[in-house]
């Protein structure tokens, strides 16, 4: 706060002593014009992000359809919650989606990173790889529906070339998940690889020189001094992706709508079918604070064990 | 550990006589094998990255019949525009369900208009208002003004997904379900991170020619619309372009919102278009030369703004 306050005085202070106080005091302090500026930003914040906040939490301890009162029923949603199989198999099924996701999607985004750095850092490479990024996630999902097919798709084609049995990717109760996390694998690995690249970009090439001369390998310079100096980024890509994974729901509404069976009906799903099928929107908030406490463990959890805020940069 | 040892050695080598400079060329000619293999594993994962995109303009301009027994063709089998003519509703329904269609009109050009409508006043209005916001927080002078901007970055905590199914019921309660509003609403002020993004910039441009201009009796209104706007048009050109991007994919809140063809955006008819599967079968030419007209206009932003996107992404803003 001293620092900016410091500046207008200096400035204001030598074209000329005598100009009036007045203009001094206003140019000191912009109290009214600030509050106009962020007017329109302070209702957005307030109508929907706190107040939504404050809202969701309410309703999770009410019983409601929309059409009668919501109704104050205290812990029953979370009671419900805790003894319903539904939700823990949603619970099942959302971790192993992202741990697929995840799990794949770093090390390819590492993978391409990693290349881009050695091998070229054209744009037109770059906007290559970005490329996915850009369709909708119901694009991605749609294309990926087509080619992987069961009778028609080129996906399966292959395989029955190969001389493999045909696979139901998105009709099989094995295989739907996967298949999903491998669809939002192909339309996010670019863009956390350009994130992972950024931060590559971070690491002195000098350092890389050095290891050279020592005689490093390719691989010992990978594990000795990239994965080490990287990490600071890692954990902020892998936090930020692993959010974003928990909360998927595009791609598997438009290909499974939850199955075969409950086969894919992630944590997102099941809100929404609860909230706009079911019409309980108590039982359909109390899901999204489950979901929310779990965001908040894990992304704390991951913070800890990466200590994405500390570099060993320096 | 390793840097520490090693630095000396660097300069010896870099001042090193001819000899040692004709090495290093002759070593760059025949690609060393590492390098060899890198490029075919990056050309492998490009392969995969570009391949649906192209599977959807083969597919786009085959005729859907002779999918199945061309299913394995590389080329577009049986060259056709249907899938292009059933998706702007150029073909009459018996063409349309002769060629594989499914015969219902899907009013194409009405959702495009309305993806088109949403994200350009989403763009324009959120970016305005956090650019205001921005400036606020970073050139004008006020009591509590870290504070705030401190609330502000909170809410950066808050994950869009818990709020909302409370922001429907506010839509709802302000009875704008299944309106274009609706859908644009929550978004319309501002994002946490906009404001964030824009902040960095605006605190870096130089305060002299704004003293300079404050001096010659400007407001600091006009300031901002004189200075600090057209000194940042390339960090303000790139968060429109993302959010513009992010707006036009967005899929779960148009889809909670949007009951009719009146407030449908293309995500949502896509979406749909798959639930209207005529009888015989999925018009996957149909299907993909859809999905490839929804894509389009992001490709095409993506291409003209190319270099911009592409150097946005990192964590230069986020700490």
């Amino acid at each position: 706060m001293s620092a900016p306050s410091s500046i207008p005085t200096a400035s204001s202070a030598p074209p000329a002593p005598s100009v009036p106080g007045r203009r001094v005091r206003r140019r000191r302090d912009d109290t009214r014009l600030a509050l106009l500026f962020i007017l329109p930003a302070t209702v957005g914040l307030v109508a929907f992000y706190f107040w939504p906040l404050v809202r969701g939490i309410w309703l999770s301890f009410t019983s409601w359809d929309l059409l009668s009162p919501a109704e104050f029923v205290g812990l029953e949603n979370y009671r419900t919650m805790v003894a319903d199989p539904v939700f823990w198999n949603a619970v099942r099924v959302t971790l192993l989606y992202v741990v697929i996701n995840i799990g794949l999607q770093t090390v390819l985004a590492l993978l391409i990173a990693v290349l881009m750095q050695r091998l070229s850092r054209s744009v037109l490479l770059r906007s290559l790889v970005l490329a996915p990024y850009l369709v909708s996630n119901v694009v991605a999902a749609l294309v990926f529906l087509w080619i992987l097919d069961f009778q028609l798709g080129i996906g399966n084609q292959l395989l029955s070339w190969v001389g493999l049995d045909r696979i139901g990717f998105f009709t099989s109760e094995t295989w739907a998940i996967p298949t999903i996390a491998v669809v939002n694998v192909w339309r996010h690995m670019g863009y956390t690889a350009l994130l992972i690249f950024a931060g590559l970009q971070a690491i002195s090439p000098t350092t890389y020189e050095a290891a050279r001369v020592d005689g490093a390998s390719e691989t010992r310079m990978f594990f000795g001094i990239t994965l080490p100096l990287l990490r600071p980024i890692l954990g902020l890509v892998l936090i930020i992706s692993v959010i974003g994974s928990f909360q998927v729901f595009d791609t598997v509404a438009v290909t499974t709508n939850g199955g075969p069976v409950d086969a894919s009906r992630v944590l997102q799903l099941y809100i929404y079918d609860k909230a706009f099928a079911q019409f309980d929107f108590g039982y359909a908030s109390a899901l999204s604070v489950a979901m929310l406490l779990i965001l908040v463990v894990v992304t704390f959890f991951q913070y800890r064990v990466t200590r994405a805020g500390q570099t060993d940069l320096n | 550990m390793t840097e520490t040892t090693t630095a000396p050695v660097e300069p010896a080598t870099t001042g090193a006589p001819a000899p040692q400079r004709q090495e290093t060329r002759r070593r760059r000619r025949p690609p060393s094998p590492g390098r060899v293999l890198a490029w075919v594993v990056m050309i492998l994962l490009l392969l995969i990255t570009l391949f649906p995109f192209y599977w959807m303009l083969r597919t786009a301009l085959s005729s859907n019949g002779a999918l199945y027994s061309g299913a394995t063709s590389l080329l577009p089998v049986d060259f056709s525009w249907g899938g292009f003519e059933r998706v702007f509703g150029l073909q009459s329904t018996e063409e349309a369900i002769a060629q594989g269609g499914s015969g219902a009109s899907i009013d194409f050009w009405l959702y495009l208009r309305n993806s088109v409508v949403v994200a350009t006043v989403v763009t324009a209005c959120q970016v305005f208002f956090s650019a205001m916001a921005a400036y606020a927080f970073s050139r004008l002078h006020w009591r509590g003004r870290n504070a705030v901007f401190g609330v502000f970055l909170l809410s950066l905590m808050v994950p869009v997904i818990f709020t909302l199914l409370p922001n429907f019921v506010l839509i709802r309660d302000l009875g704008l379900v299944d309106t274009l509003l609706g859908i644009m609403l929550p978004g319309l002020f501002m994002t946490p991170f906009a404001i964030f993004f824009l902040r960095q910039f605006f605190m870096n441009v130089s305060t002299e020619v704004e003293e300079a201009a404050l001096i010659d009796g400007a407001s600091k209104v006009r300031v901002f619309f004189a200075i600090i706007i057209p000194m940042s048009v390339g960090p303000i050109a790139t968060i429109a372009i993302l959010t513009y991007i992010g707006s036009w994919n967005d899929y779960f809140w148009p889809l909670m919102v949007s009951y009719t063809d009146e407030s449908r955006v293309l995500t949502v008819a896509l979406g749909n278009f798959n639930a209207q599967t005529p009888q015989t079968g999925p018009d996957w030419a149909g299907l993909m030369a859809a999905t490839l007209v929804a894509a389009l206009p992001m490709i095409l932003l993506f291409l003209a703004f190319a270099r911009r996107i592409v150097s946005s992404i990192g964590f230069s803003g986020i700490k």
